[in-house]
Protein backbone atom coordinates (compact mmCIF):
# COMPACT_ATOMS: atom_id res chain seq x y z
CA UNK A 1 0.00 0.00 0.00
CA UNK A 2 2.56 2.11 0.75
CA UNK A 3 4.22 1.73 -2.59
CA UNK A 4 1.10 2.86 -4.16
CA UNK A 5 1.28 5.98 -2.35
CA UNK A 6 4.81 6.78 -2.92
CA UNK A 7 4.09 6.56 -6.67
CA UNK A 8 1.31 8.64 -6.66
CA UNK A 9 2.63 11.34 -4.42
CA UNK A 10 5.72 10.96 -7.17
CA UNK A 11 3.58 11.67 -10.13
CA UNK A 12 1.67 14.60 -8.07
CA UNK A 13 4.85 16.02 -7.46
CA UNK A 14 6.85 15.46 -11.02
CA UNK A 15 3.27 16.83 -12.35
CA UNK A 16 3.24 19.90 -10.26
CA UNK A 17 6.68 20.71 -10.50
CA UNK A 18 7.44 20.26 -13.98
CA UNK A 19 4.12 22.38 -14.84
CA UNK A 20 6.21 25.12 -13.12
CA UNK A 21 8.98 24.42 -14.57
CA UNK A 22 8.24 24.35 -17.87
CA UNK A 23 6.11 27.49 -17.80
CA UNK A 24 9.09 29.52 -16.48
CA UNK A 25 11.37 28.44 -18.55
CA UNK A 26 8.94 28.90 -21.73
CA UNK A 27 8.46 32.67 -20.24
CA UNK A 28 12.34 33.12 -20.19
CA UNK A 29 12.78 31.57 -23.47
CA UNK A 30 10.31 34.09 -25.13
CA UNK A 31 11.56 36.94 -23.31
CA UNK A 32 15.24 36.27 -24.61
CA UNK A 33 14.20 35.62 -28.36
CA UNK A 34 13.52 38.84 -28.03
CA UNK A 35 16.27 40.13 -27.28
CA UNK A 36 18.70 38.67 -29.32
CA UNK A 37 15.43 38.77 -32.55
CA UNK A 38 18.21 41.10 -34.31
CA UNK A 39 20.83 38.66 -34.61
CA UNK A 40 21.14 37.30 -37.80
CA UNK A 41 21.47 33.84 -37.58
CA UNK A 42 21.60 31.21 -40.91
CA UNK A 43 22.04 27.68 -41.65
CA UNK A 44 23.46 28.07 -44.98
CA UNK A 45 27.44 28.07 -45.28
CA UNK A 46 27.20 31.53 -46.88
CA UNK A 47 26.77 34.93 -45.40
CA UNK A 48 23.95 36.93 -45.96
CA UNK A 49 24.87 39.38 -48.90
CA UNK A 50 28.19 41.01 -49.05
CA UNK A 51 30.32 41.51 -45.84
CA UNK A 52 33.37 42.88 -46.11
CA UNK A 53 35.94 43.05 -44.83
CA UNK A 54 35.78 40.08 -42.28
CA UNK A 55 38.38 41.11 -39.64
CA UNK A 56 37.06 37.51 -37.34
CA UNK A 57 35.40 34.15 -37.59
CA UNK A 58 35.05 32.15 -34.73
CA UNK A 59 33.33 28.85 -33.78
CA UNK A 60 30.27 29.36 -30.77
CA UNK A 61 29.27 27.13 -29.61
CA UNK A 62 25.92 26.37 -26.59
CA UNK A 63 24.86 23.25 -24.99
CA UNK A 64 21.73 22.22 -22.37
CA UNK A 65 20.68 18.88 -20.65
CA UNK A 66 17.15 19.15 -20.01
CA UNK A 67 15.24 16.70 -18.10
CA UNK A 68 11.72 15.58 -18.45
CA UNK A 69 9.90 14.92 -15.28
CA UNK A 70 8.09 12.01 -13.46
CA UNK A 71 4.39 12.21 -14.59
CA UNK A 72 5.32 12.82 -18.28
CA UNK A 73 7.64 9.97 -18.22
CA UNK A 74 4.60 7.62 -16.76
CA UNK A 75 1.90 8.93 -19.52
CA UNK A 76 4.33 8.45 -22.25
CA UNK A 77 4.65 5.24 -21.01
CA UNK A 78 1.13 4.64 -21.62
CA UNK A 79 1.47 6.64 -24.88
CA UNK A 80 3.66 4.18 -26.16
CA UNK A 81 0.77 1.53 -25.78
CA UNK A 82 -1.53 3.51 -27.93
CA UNK A 83 0.60 5.41 -30.05
CA UNK A 84 0.15 8.68 -31.46
CA UNK A 85 1.91 12.52 -30.46
CA UNK A 86 4.39 12.67 -27.14
CA UNK A 87 3.22 15.89 -26.48
CA UNK A 88 5.52 15.97 -23.29
CA UNK A 89 8.44 15.22 -24.98
CA UNK A 90 7.89 16.91 -28.16
CA UNK A 91 8.30 20.75 -25.75
CA UNK A 92 10.76 18.93 -23.95
CA UNK A 93 12.82 18.84 -27.18
CA UNK A 94 12.19 22.40 -28.60
CA UNK A 95 12.56 23.86 -24.89
CA UNK A 96 16.18 22.33 -25.36
CA UNK A 97 16.72 23.22 -28.75
CA UNK A 98 15.73 26.89 -28.13
CA UNK A 99 17.39 26.64 -24.88
CA UNK A 100 20.79 26.06 -27.11
CA UNK A 101 20.49 28.47 -29.72
CA UNK A 102 19.89 31.39 -26.80
CA UNK A 103 22.82 30.45 -25.33
CA UNK A 104 25.04 30.17 -28.75
CA UNK A 105 23.58 33.66 -29.57
CA UNK A 106 24.12 35.11 -26.06
CA UNK A 107 28.06 34.56 -26.52
CA UNK A 108 28.78 36.37 -28.84
CA UNK A 109 26.54 39.20 -28.61
CA UNK A 110 28.53 41.66 -30.99
CA UNK A 111 28.89 39.00 -34.51
CA UNK A 112 27.45 40.67 -37.53
CA UNK A 113 26.41 37.39 -38.62
CA UNK A 114 26.00 33.40 -36.92
CA UNK A 115 26.77 31.07 -40.11
CA UNK A 116 25.92 27.47 -40.80
CA UNK A 117 24.38 26.72 -37.64
CA UNK A 118 24.26 22.77 -36.64
CA UNK A 119 22.33 21.18 -34.32
CA UNK A 120 22.84 18.33 -32.55
CA UNK A 121 20.78 15.48 -30.37
CA UNK A 122 21.61 13.11 -28.31
CA UNK A 123 20.21 11.17 -25.05
CA UNK A 124 21.64 10.40 -22.05
CA UNK A 125 20.70 7.14 -20.30
CA UNK A 126 20.01 6.76 -16.90
CA UNK A 127 21.77 4.07 -15.11
CA UNK A 128 19.18 1.45 -14.58
CA UNK A 129 17.04 0.91 -17.25
CA UNK A 130 16.89 2.75 -20.93
CA UNK A 131 14.31 4.79 -20.96
CA UNK A 132 15.30 8.17 -21.86
CA UNK A 133 14.70 10.68 -19.19
CA UNK A 134 16.94 13.32 -20.46
CA UNK A 135 17.55 14.74 -23.76
CA UNK A 136 21.16 16.79 -24.59
CA UNK A 137 21.10 19.74 -27.27
CA UNK A 138 24.37 21.34 -28.53
CA UNK A 139 24.25 23.82 -31.05
CA UNK A 140 27.55 25.12 -33.31
CA UNK A 141 27.97 27.44 -35.68
CA UNK A 142 30.53 29.85 -37.24
CA UNK A 143 30.44 33.71 -35.93
CA UNK A 144 31.60 36.41 -38.38
CA UNK A 145 32.80 39.74 -36.95
CA UNK A 146 33.00 42.78 -39.12
CA UNK B 1 44.25 29.46 -34.28
CA UNK B 2 41.14 30.42 -36.28
CA UNK B 3 38.79 27.60 -35.64
CA UNK B 4 35.52 27.70 -38.15
CA UNK B 5 32.72 25.10 -39.08
CA UNK B 6 32.32 26.45 -42.85
CA UNK B 7 34.87 25.52 -45.44
CA UNK B 8 37.43 28.05 -45.01
CA UNK B 9 38.56 31.31 -42.98
CA UNK B 10 36.69 34.32 -44.36
CA UNK B 11 39.17 36.68 -45.37
CA UNK B 12 42.31 34.51 -45.56
CA UNK B 13 43.33 31.94 -47.90
CA UNK B 14 44.33 28.58 -47.64
CA UNK B 15 47.70 27.81 -48.24
CA UNK B 16 48.86 24.25 -47.04
CA UNK B 17 46.36 21.47 -45.93
CA UNK B 18 46.95 18.98 -43.60
CA UNK B 19 44.44 16.53 -43.92
CA UNK B 20 42.32 15.63 -40.84
CA UNK B 21 42.72 16.38 -36.91
CA UNK B 22 40.79 14.96 -34.03
CA UNK B 23 39.83 14.70 -30.58
CA UNK B 24 37.68 12.63 -28.12
CA UNK B 25 37.14 12.17 -24.44
CA UNK B 26 35.03 9.52 -22.62
CA UNK B 27 33.43 11.26 -19.20
CA UNK B 28 31.54 9.79 -16.56
CA UNK B 29 29.90 11.87 -13.61
CA UNK B 30 30.74 11.17 -10.13
CA UNK B 31 27.78 9.77 -7.99
CA UNK B 32 26.66 12.43 -6.21
CA UNK B 33 25.90 14.31 -9.32
CA UNK B 34 23.99 10.97 -10.23
CA UNK B 35 21.92 11.24 -7.32
CA UNK B 36 20.99 15.36 -7.60
CA UNK B 37 20.40 14.38 -11.62
CA UNK B 38 17.96 11.24 -10.44
CA UNK B 39 15.68 13.86 -8.45
CA UNK B 40 15.61 16.11 -11.10
CA UNK B 41 14.37 13.11 -13.47
CA UNK B 42 11.50 13.26 -10.89
CA UNK B 43 10.70 17.21 -11.16
CA UNK B 44 11.99 17.83 -14.69
CA UNK B 45 13.86 21.12 -15.52
CA UNK B 46 17.52 21.57 -16.84
CA UNK B 47 20.33 19.19 -15.40
CA UNK B 48 23.24 21.94 -14.75
CA UNK B 49 25.26 19.47 -13.93
CA UNK B 50 25.37 17.37 -17.11
CA UNK B 51 25.45 20.26 -19.17
CA UNK B 52 28.78 21.53 -17.53
CA UNK B 53 29.86 17.90 -17.95
CA UNK B 54 29.57 17.90 -21.15
CA UNK B 55 30.98 21.45 -21.73
CA UNK B 56 34.06 20.52 -20.04
CA UNK B 57 34.42 17.67 -21.97
CA UNK B 58 33.84 19.23 -25.62
CA UNK B 59 36.57 21.94 -24.05
CA UNK B 60 39.05 18.90 -23.62
CA UNK B 61 38.71 17.58 -26.79
CA UNK B 62 38.80 20.76 -28.05
CA UNK B 63 42.30 21.23 -26.74
CA UNK B 64 43.26 17.55 -27.92
CA UNK B 65 42.72 18.41 -31.40
CA UNK B 66 44.07 21.79 -31.12
CA UNK B 67 47.42 19.86 -29.64
CA UNK B 68 47.31 17.47 -32.77
CA UNK B 69 47.09 20.29 -35.62
CA UNK B 70 50.02 22.22 -33.62
CA UNK B 71 51.97 19.65 -33.95
CA UNK B 72 51.22 19.62 -37.82
CA UNK B 73 52.58 23.03 -37.41
CA UNK B 74 48.42 24.13 -38.54
CA UNK B 75 47.22 27.60 -37.29
CA UNK B 76 43.68 26.80 -38.35
CA UNK B 77 41.01 24.29 -38.49
CA UNK B 78 38.12 24.48 -40.98
CA UNK B 79 34.80 22.19 -41.43
CA UNK B 80 35.17 21.35 -37.37
CA UNK B 81 32.24 18.63 -36.71
CA UNK B 82 30.89 17.12 -33.22
CA UNK B 83 29.68 13.88 -32.59
CA UNK B 84 28.25 12.96 -29.16
CA UNK B 85 27.40 8.95 -28.32
CA UNK B 86 26.85 6.91 -24.89
CA UNK B 87 29.53 4.57 -24.52
CA UNK B 88 28.15 3.11 -21.45
CA UNK B 89 25.52 4.23 -18.86
CA UNK B 90 26.39 7.29 -17.10
CA UNK B 91 29.12 8.20 -19.37
CA UNK B 92 29.09 9.98 -22.73
CA UNK B 93 31.70 10.26 -25.65
CA UNK B 94 32.32 13.88 -27.45
CA UNK B 95 34.06 12.91 -30.54
CA UNK B 96 35.45 16.68 -32.79
CA UNK B 97 37.18 16.53 -35.74
CA UNK B 98 37.98 19.04 -38.59
CA UNK B 99 40.48 20.13 -41.08
CA UNK B 100 43.91 21.22 -40.45
CA UNK B 101 45.44 23.59 -42.79
CA UNK B 102 47.40 27.06 -42.99
CA UNK B 103 46.16 30.05 -44.04
CA UNK B 104 47.63 33.68 -44.39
Amino acid sequence: MWDLYFFISLIVTGYIFGQIHERRHYASIKQREQETMHMVMISTKRPLGELSPIKDARLVQGGVVISVDYFKRIVTSLRNFFGGNIRGYETLVDRARREAILRLKESCPDATQIINLRLETSAIYKGNGNQIGSVEVFAYATALYT
Amino acid sequence: MFVTNIEEIPGKRIVVCYGVVSGSTVRAKHVGRDIMAGLKNIFGGELEAYTELLTEAREQAMERMHRQAEALGANAIVNVRFSTSSVTAGASEIYIYGTAVLVE
